[in-house]
């Protein structure tokens, strides 16, 4: 293993030299006691030293810059560099959140602008950058939900959300205060209609749902799903993670939905993995605009400065520092106005594209449970591999590691067994499609004539199996300075 | 993969009668093969009181976590702590000190119920 940056010390060796202070110092009576006369434990290497020791922890790890990382439903896309060049003008990076309005013009200008880009592609009427996540996104809707209902004086202590929804959704509704029901999908891997009605009543406060869903699957009968739970008095909450396969195509204000988050470090290439940060803004319908997270931009009166807003009568809050992670939100920026309505068209056509083009040639090795036309995203399934030769999904994740590719999402949705949940995004080349595809079959056909090898997978990485058991319970993660 | 002499949960309980209508619960070993390594059991109360089909306690592992349901309804009356500082046993003795609780049932009619060994495994095999 790489040593760590504190063990290459040398004691003297420095990266770079401070010029010698040219300000008398006299410190203050008060302030002397607090200073600590001993040295502080820093790691002492060269600059070279130090180059070589990240480079090297960089190569160790994976990322999307390494390889194909078809992560479902994480929307793993390449990264555009441009966009940290953006996020990096001094316009956007050396101002202080403190700063007056008349100062941040340009920043609340790229908010205001991007906001009206958000509402044309989603069919929303009103946006909050502040959420830092999807889940945080989600948490906000929550909230608001909650408002809404105690201010109309109803009662409503239930959430519903589908069999398939994303493990956060009854987690957001459980945070919430809320209990949550699960509703089973039915045999196209959809919202079960009947099941939604029988769960659908007035102490129901609305439906979390994604579309496409987990499956990868439209769901067909979103209009019918919007109206039973119009008609009971609850909200639709629409969780953004799955955008990428319907922009310019179809939007969410239009299906019904009263409140969604966009991941605008999915969706909107932003980096992620690795703990952000992440960027959810939420988008709500008129009726709701009231409740959002203050302040929020707002162009003032002669219509031709920007401002902040902090009068919404029915706020729910504050919800994050300031006006969220702006860095990211530039980044996101960026993309939209390089890409365009029509780019953004292209985008989704393309994510869906490979999705399509992964399933129909990998369908004949791996088991497919729904065997239809997919959008972003699709599940196959190791259940086969698992019954004919005991080499289970987890096997097949770590084996594809062996080939420099990033498992997929593995065990989820729990409505398939031994799940594999591919998203290739739009950003992989047919060449990097093809790989993958020969990477998929040459495991399917490792796992029944030399199962041992994938068993013990992986056999090229850094470590190799880890006891996952062992790293959860006790993780060792810090580093001991003796 | 199922034991002769217990009874079984549709949800991949097993259930062990001992006396004075005190039941023992734990899960079978195709409920652990299926959840993986188990790295948290939250245990119930003793004394708290359940209906038939209730979730009394979770199960973490590396990849998903479960509830144990109430097969019958009635009393914890006994919690094998061993799990909290050995979540593993689940996985290696599924069904003797991997045990979870012991409940004091209210209606013994509910046992019936519950499957044999020959039914549990035609179900496994659907």
């Amino acid at each position: 293993m790489t040593e760590l940056i504190f063990e290459l010390t040398s004691p003297g060796r420095k990266a770079y030299t401070l010029p010698d202070c040219d300000v008398d110092v006299d410190y203050d009576d008060k302030i002397k006691d607090f200073i600590d006369e001993e040295p502080v434990n820093l790691p002492e290497v060269s600059e070279q030293d130090l180059m070589r020791h990240y480079v090297e922890l960089s190569t160790l790890n994976f990322h999307v810059d390494k390889g194909m990382y078809p992560l479902g439903s994480c929307t793993m896309k390449y990264n555009p560099k441009i966009n940290e060049d953006i996020a990096r003008l001094d316009g956007f990076s050396d101002i202080h959140p403190y700063s007056a309005d008349e100062d941040i013009q340009g920043l609340l200008e790229m908010l205001f602008d991007f906001e009206k880009d958000l509402k044309i592609l989603t069919g929303m009427d009103k946006f909050t950058f502040q959420p830092a996540a999807g889940a945080h996104g989600e948490l906000t809707g929550i909230k608001i939900f909650r408002k809404y209902f105690d201010n109309k004086g109803e009662d409503r202590d239930k959430i519903i959300v589908p069999d398939s929804a994303h493990g956060t959704n009854p987690a957001t509704a459980s945070m919430g205060g809320f209990e949550v029901i699960t509703i089973k999908s039915n045999d196209k891997g959809c919202v079960d209609l009947d099941a939604l009605r029988d769960a659908m009543d007035e102490t129901v406060a609305g439906l979390y749902l994604t579309n496409p869903n987990t499956l990868g699957i439209f769901e067909e009968d979103i209009l019918e799903i919007a109206k039973i739970v119009h008609d009971e008095g609850g909200l639709l909450y629409y969780d953004g993670a799955n955008l990428n396969a319907t922009m310019g195509i179809s939007r969410p204000g239009d299906m019904g939905f009263d409140i969604v988050h966009l991941n605008l470090h999915k969706t909107f290439s932003a980096p992620h993995g690795g703990g952000g940060p992440g960027s959810g803004p939420i988008g709500v319908k008129d009726f709701l605009t009231q409740y959002l997270p203050v302040p929020v931009v707002k162009k003032d009166d002669n219509g031709n400065k920007y401002k902040l807003d902090y009068s919404l009568e029915n706020t729910i809050g504050k919800i994050h520092g300031f006006f969220g992670n702006v860095g990211v939100v530039v980044k996101a920026y960026a993309y939209t106005k390089l890409l365009g309505l029509k780019g953004l068209k292209k985008v989704s056509e393309m994510a869906c594209l490979n999705a399509n083009y992964l399933k129909d040639n990998l369908k004949k090795d791996y088991y497919l449970k729904f065997n239809r036309l997919c959008k972003h995203e699709f599940v196959l399934s190791g259940k086969n591999q698992k019954a004919e030769n005991s080499v289970k999904t987890l096997d097949i994740a770590k084996r594809m590691l062996d080939f420099g590719v990033h498992p997929p999402t593995v065990y989820f949705p729990q409505i398939v067994d031994e799940a594999l949940m591919i998203e290739p995004t739009e950003t992989e080349s047919k060449q990097s499609l093809d790989n993958f595809i020969r990477i998929m079959k040459k495991i399917a056909s490792e796992a029944k004539n030399n199962p041992e090898t994938v068993k013990k997978a992986p056999h090229t990485t850094p470590v190799k199996r880890l006891n996952e058991a062992k790293a959860m319970r006790n993780p060792d993660l810090k580093y001991e300075n003796e | 993969m199922a034991r002769e002499g217990l009874m079984y949960t549709d949800s991949d309980e097993w259930v062990q009668k001992k006396d004075n209508n005190i039941l023992r619960v734990g899960i079978t070993d195709h409920a652990q093969s299926e959840l993986g390594d188990i790295v948290y059991v939250d245990l119930p109360e003793i004394g708290e009181e359940y209906d038939k089909g209730d979730d009394v306690n979770e199960i973490e592992s590396v990849k998903a976590v479960a509830e144990v349901k109430a097969p019958v309804s009635g009393k914890i009356v006994a919690i094998n702590d061993q799990l909290e500082d050995d979540p593993a046993l689940l996985n290696e003795e599924p069904f003797d000190n991997g045990w979870i609780f012991e409940i004091e049932m209210t209606d013994p009619d509910q046992l019936e119920n519950l499957m044999d060994l020959e039914e549990y495994e035609s179900k496994l095999e659907e």
